[in-house]
């Protein structure tokens, strides 16, 4: 079960024609994809579009009234071979991942797509994983547009012109063959706002239709001689076609603002900085209503040289506003207005930041400059904003008005009670008895190790990579092991194969480690092929020590419990220093704590909303014996634990503390344990309703202890003052 | 909605959005105060668009929610405004943060501006990892985010919200929320706010009384301070003057009247504190019962022995008596050194039992059993051994090896059950034969080596005396922890005749003290201690 449920969103995608939508942006895509009459859709969960994976996951109703296919891929890969059923069928196919990690994988598939042309419209809605909040390398999504030769909308960040271009990309990609990219922002998938629907279309074939009446057409299979012709066909045929649609459909637009003799060409998806940066200028208005001339790049790929060219003529200069680098499309412009022998001067990323993300305040600066150079005269008489300032003016929004030591970063970090953490802790104390190891890391929640306290983890090559990445560091005799980190995501993705078959067959030495918290957590708790849940439209269970093994591996260890946190780090070191051959393997599983607390915290409550016995438990620190030395927050770093102001009256440094917010999972007892900490963790056990039994015990203790505590306090007596 | 629209003077010829920014960390609950804040807008006429940066920044770390807002047009097709999905710094109206450093963080990055913002910010802390894992203090001063917010803010609404989410049993969205609109900055009335949190439909009578409590706590933080005698005050500030005025009170009743503020068993040692200086007093009233409560009244006497033998070189008795208050404090610390029985002791005492229940909000119905966590090593049990016999076992492998078998795996003990509490009380009572145990005389001989080197270099050098004081912070904890600073601690000692001679001498000690606090493996104090020594 994935983290968040949409179970009560998706019943806004049943409303139909003329009825206002409000929602995310995530929710308006799939809303898009029933209005085009998709016929199958699949992808790969990863922010920012894992909840498009989720939304249709809890649209399965829906979509099964529509007789729409729904597969939750198992990679990128998968996603984009799945298309290959708009290859010879005229089924409208849609796949999404987070780009540009996803379309890495998935270009394979979509190079072949692409070569061979698609007679039903495919569609790959992409999550733009780039600029602040992004855990990627910065890159483009373009180049694979261009190599490929798909074509990539950008539309603007609102809801309406997104859910527009998904029925608009279905029609553009089966009247050129070819298939398309709908770019989505990282924040336009959770852009929330509002459209106006249509009725929802079944589709003018379904999966059943064709699976029943195979068709195949060989000039559309990517052998030779096709392949060479396919590249004829991609610039004779398809690419006009795009070219007379994307015209005909006015897919880009064009505001004429007041005929100035400049102008500026932007990426739809930059269209509301751009604007907000114009606003502030006092140059449009909030309404986007321009007295700048604008062209906006809805597609930004492939680029309409005759748009280009009329927009630009008897224009002095034009402002590109590009995001990203390379600069595919100021290249590609500058040739078309050569070519064309446009005297105009095109100005882009010397006025505009050369990488990294076109906010508004980006923007507003470029636009200035630019304006201040072609039409200093309109700025007259505009109260410039702040921003506009010199960095030395005390007005400027930057200047330093706070010391910077008082704000430290907060990276993201395991959270409370999350089954990961033992097993960094007891990595980290293992480390300490048979020395430091070079730590191969993988993406996923895991990767948050490389953070304080736990500082683990050297590399990250990739999803399901961390035990190929390991791979070169092998034996030659050496007296340590590489350690690598797969997660159980990684692992189905591709870590089975590309690291663990890897590793047997090349007798690789390393110890791998997989995380199995029985989810795809770091996505949003997405259920993969070892996940312990049921699931009714998935087939789980299938456990990993099981698949390891089926590829041959020898040395394989499932630990159930993660939080036995001196059970584990004898575990690490017997494998660290354990003589067999070939790759160890540790399944380290626990369930992911989001996810357990999910499903119990409201069985809980309802438990003892029924009298029954429900115990509760948490974890606490005594500040009378604490010293304040904080060891225990350096093998954890749990939300819960931290510190507060120190009781004894003697004492200056802080007291560790446990927080409410704790869930009793119980790695401080076992840190303090396996450690050897200290005596100040205790574990409080809270019954609710308890049995009569309890009862008992209770008034025994009550009374002995009572006793017992009444002699401690009359001995002290003498010491304190007497209360008056 | 239209009607509202037009009477609202806040929308007429309004040309440009409402900005607002919101920091919090992952999984506080932005996301929901931005979807109550979109709903309270959309309810009431008004276009809102919320966007947040989505994937691993809500796995505990900083995420920035952020809206804007703006007034339906009055007509049957109005137009849509076009919104950035992005704050711009300088451009922010309202900016809301549910920790403190957070705001700090919208300050630094260019949203909370002096001409523009309107700034709501909770005034707790969630300690960021660099000031948790330190070995020492290593939290940032509160107060200074506090002035810098209110310098770089048009108005600053705050308050402790997190504590009053927790008092309330809801969470610190819907604090915040009640800020939001105590502020006043958007043009919906309370009545439309709490609408909006009734039509969210979950914890709706939890969210309205941290709504309410959020609206009252920000209003109040609004009043000049002048006026704090008079109207309410929050619940916390009533309690931080209070607490602030008791301890006043205690510090001046010591200095005139020490005896008051002990029992009868040591009304004699408090009588002796008279004749120390008035700035160390309340700290020698600590110590003394400190080290009765840890051992006997003669133990308290010891220890005004040995700050006594200190005093002789205060410079400044009539000022802050810094040797001498300093003596006090980690003298007495050093006395009452952590060991099995003072442990044993702490976790026995009803005050204790009490505490816990609060804090795990044990009620009538309910029953709390606490299970310890304890892992002693062998040197701490014969620590509390006779000498001689500690010794043995130490010595003895046989011995050593059966101790390791019962305890190398931890002990969990449940205190609350009869024999767990029997354990722990029977230890706590071998208090008396402390005295005669192995540690306390290795204790106490060090002690005396560490004030012996203060008086070696106090007639001498008064302020590397105080460092050598202070240097006993080094020496703390359990285990490994008390191995390694008393490691430290050792160092230091050993380099302190090399050391003593430079004129920046207790600037180097300061900063020796620094170092050993700065890693785990003593590396900085190693790689400090080769480049003073060669």
């Amino acid at each position: 079960m994935a983290e968040r449920s949409f179970a009560t969103e998706v019943k806004a995608l049943r409303i139909g024609e003329g009825q206002e939508f409000h929602g995310e942006g995530i929710l308006a895509v799939t809303k898009g994809l029933l209005q085009s009459g998709v016929s199958y859709v699949g992808g790969y969960q990863g922010a920012p579009i894992s909840h498009l994976m989720d939304v249709l996951g809890d649209a399965q109703e829906i979509l099964d009234e529509l007789d729409i296919y729904f597969e939750n891929s198992a990679s990128e890969a998968t996603a984009g071979a799945m298309l290959g059923a708009s290859v010879h069928y005229p089924l409208r196919g849609a796949i999404t991942f987070k780009s540009t990690v996803g379309f890495n994988v998935a270009s394979d598939a979509l190079a072949n797509l692409s070569s061979g042309g698609v007679r039903g419209g495919a569609l790959v809605i992409i999550g733009e994983d780039y600029g602040e909040g992004s855990s990627i390398m910065q890159e483009r999504t373009h180049a694979f547009a261009m190599k490929s030769q798909m074509w990539l909308l950008d539309p603007r960040p609102n809801l309406t012109a997104i859910v527009d271009m998904v029925e608009k990309g279905f029609e553009l990609s089966e009247a050129s063959n070819t298939p398309v990219i709908l770019e989505l922002r990282l924040r336009s998938c959770h852009l929330h706002g509002s459209f106006i629907a249509k009725d929802n279309k079944r589709p003018k074939m379904t999966i059943k239709e064709a699976v029943e009446n195979p068709e195949r057409d060989l000039s559309r299979i990517v052998l030779p001689p096709m392949n060479f012709a396919h590249e004829q066909e991609k610039l004779t045929k398809r690419w006009p076609a795009a070219v007379e649609f994307i015209k005909e459909n006015k897919l880009n637009e064009y505001l004429p603002g007041e005929g100035q003799d400049i102008g500026i060409i932007l990426q739809g998806g930059l269209f509301n900085n751009v604007n907000r940066a114009l606003e502030l200028l006092g140059l449009s208005d909030i309404y986007g209503e321009s007295k700048i001339p604008l062209y906006i790049m809805n597609v930004t790929y492939p680029v309409i040289d005759d748009e280009v060219v009329e927009f630009c003529k008897g224009k002095r200069a034009v402002l590109l506003v590009e995001e990203g680098q390379p600069d595919y499309i100021e290249q590609n412009i500058q040739a078309v207005l050569r070519r064309n022998d446009a005297t105009v001067k095109l100005h882009g990323k010397d006025v505009l930041p050369v990488a990294g993300e076109y906010t508004p305040a980006a923007v507003t600066k470029g636009v200035l400059a630019f304006m201040q150079k072609y039409a200093p005269e309109s700025l007259e008489g505009v109260e410039l904003p702040v921003l506009a300032l010199p960095a030395d003016d005390p007005r400027y929004p930057l200047a330093p008005r706070i010391a910077t030591d008082l704000v430290q970063g907060r990276p993201p970090g395991f959270c409370t009670g999350c089954p990961e953490r033992p097993i960094f802790a007891a990595l980290t104390l293992a480390q300490r008895e048979v020395g430091e190891h070079y730590v191969s890391a993988d993406i996923g929640c895991h990767l948050f190790s490389i953070n304080a306290p736990f500082n683990i983890g050297a590399t990250t090559m990739g999803y399901g990579l961390g035990s190929a990445a390991a791979s070169a560091l092998n034996g030659s005799g050496a007296m340590k092991r590489p350690i690598a980190v797969m997660g159980d995501g990684g692992f189905w993705h591709n870590g089975l194969t590309s690291g663990v078959g890897n590793a047997v067959f090349n007798e690789n030495d390393q110890l791998l480690v997989i995380v199995d918290n029985a989810y795809s957590a770091a996505t949003g708790g997405q259920d993969v092929l070892s996940s312990a849940a049921d699931n009714p439209i998935r087939s789980t269970k299938h456990p990993i020590e099981a698949a390891v093994r089926g590829i041959g591996v020898k040395w394989a260890r499932t630990a159930t419990n993660t939080y036995k946190v001196d059970e584990m780090r004898d575990l690490f070191k017997e494998a660290l220093t354990s003589d067999d051959a070939g790759p160890k393997v540790i399944i380290a599983q626990s369930e992911c704590t989001l996810n357990r607390m999910r499903r119990e915290k409201p069985a809980m409550a309802k438990a003892a909303k029924e009298g029954k016995r429900v115990v509760r438990e948490r974890f606490g620190v005594d500040p009378e014996t604490c010293t304040g030395d904080h060891s225990c927050i350096r093998i954890s770093g749990c939300p819960s634990l931290t510190i507060a102001d120190n009781p004894d009256p003697m004492r200056t440094d802080p007291i560790a503390q446990v927080i409410s917010s704790c869930v009793g999972c119980g790695l401080c007892g076992e840190n303090a344990h396996a450690a050897a900490l200290c005596p100040s963790f205790y574990q409080t056990q809270i019954i609710t309703n308890p049995s009569r039994w309890d009862r008992t015990k209770l008034a025994v203790r009550r009374w002995y202890i009572g006793m017992l505590q009444r002699g401690i306090e009359r001995r002290l007596t003498g010491i304190e003052p007497a209360a008056s | 909605m239209t009607m509202m629209t037009q009477a609202n003077p806040a929308t007429a010829g309004r040309t440009r959005p409402i900005n607002m920014a919101i920091l919090a960390m992952g999984g506080e609950g932005g996301g929901v105060l931005s979807d109550w804040i979109v709903a309270l807008s959309e309810h009431n006429g008004w276009f809102a668009q919320s966007t947040s940066v989505p994937g691993v920044a809500q796995r505990t770390g900083a995420t920035v929610y952020y809206v804007e807002l703006f007034p339906r047009e009055d007509s049957p097709n109005p137009r849509y405004p076009v919104l950035s999905t992005m704050p711009t710094p300088g451009e922010v109206d309202v900016v809301v943060a549910s920790e403190l450093m957070e705001a700090g963080r919208a300050i630094q990055r260019g949203f909370c501006t002096p001409d523009r913002s309107v700034l709501i910010a909770s005034t707790s802390r969630t300690y960021a990892m660099p000031e948790r894992t330190a070995m020492g203090d290593g939290r940032i001063d509160s107060q200074e985010i506090i002035d810098a917010a209110l310098g770089a803010s048009k108005s600053f609404w705050r308050g402790d919200f997190a504590r009053i989410a927790d008092e309330t049993g809801s969470v610190i969205s819907a604090v915040l929320f009640g800020a939001i609109a105590a502020s006043g900055t958007l043009p919906f009335t309370r009545e439309q706010f709490e609408e909006a949190i009734r039509s969210g439909g979950k914890g709706v009578e939890s969210s309205l009384r941290a709504f309410s409590e959020g609206f009252r706590v920000a209003a109040a933080s609004q009043r000049p301070v002048v006026e704090l005698s008079l109207g309410s005050r929050p619940a916390e500030v009533e309690e931080a003057i209070a607490a602030e005025l008791a301890h006043t009170a205690e510090v001046d009743l010591a200095i005139v009247n020490p005896a008051a503020l002990v029992g009868s068993k040591i009304a004699s040692q408090a009588e002796r504190i008279s004749a120390f200086p008035a700035a160390s007093r309340h700290m020698l009233v600590n110590g003394i019962k400190r080290t009765a409560e840890y051992q006997d009244v003669r133990y308290a006497d010891e220890y005004l022995d040995r700050v006594a033998s200190i005093t002789a070189f205060e410079i400044d008795p009539d000022g802050d008596a810094r040797l001498t208050t300093e003596t006090a404090r980690f003298t007495a610390l050093w006395m009452t050194y952590e060991d099995t029985i003072r442990v044993a002791f702490h976790k026995t005492r009803a005050r204790r039992f009490d505490r816990v229940g609060k804090e795990a909000r044990v009620n009538d119905e309910q029953m709390m059993q606490v299970r310890e966590y304890l892992h002693p090593q062998v040197e701490e049990i014969t620590d509390t051994l006779p000498t001689g016999l500690g010794r043995w076992v130490l010595n003895s492998k046989a011995a050593n090896k059966v101790i390791h078998r019962v305890t190398h795996k931890g002990i969990k003990l449940q205190t609350t059950s009869v024999w767990g509490y029997t354990m722990l009380y029977t230890m706590a009572r071998c208090r008396p034969i402390r005295r005669r145990s192995l540690r306390f005389g290795l204790e106490q001989a060090r002690i005396d080596t560490w004030l012996t080197t203060v008086r070696e270099y106090a007639a001498t050098n008064y302020a590397l005396a105080c460092e050598i004081v202070e240097c006993q912070q080094l020496v703390k904890g359990y285990g490994e922890t008390h191995a390694r600073g008393m490691h430290s601690f050792n160092e230091i000692m050993r380099v302190l005749p090399a050391v003593s001679n430079r004129s920046d001498a207790a600037q180097q000690v300061a900063l020796l003290r620094q170092a050993a606090l700065a890693d785990e493996h003593g590396k900085q104090l190693a790689a400090m201690i080769t480049g003073l020594t060669g």
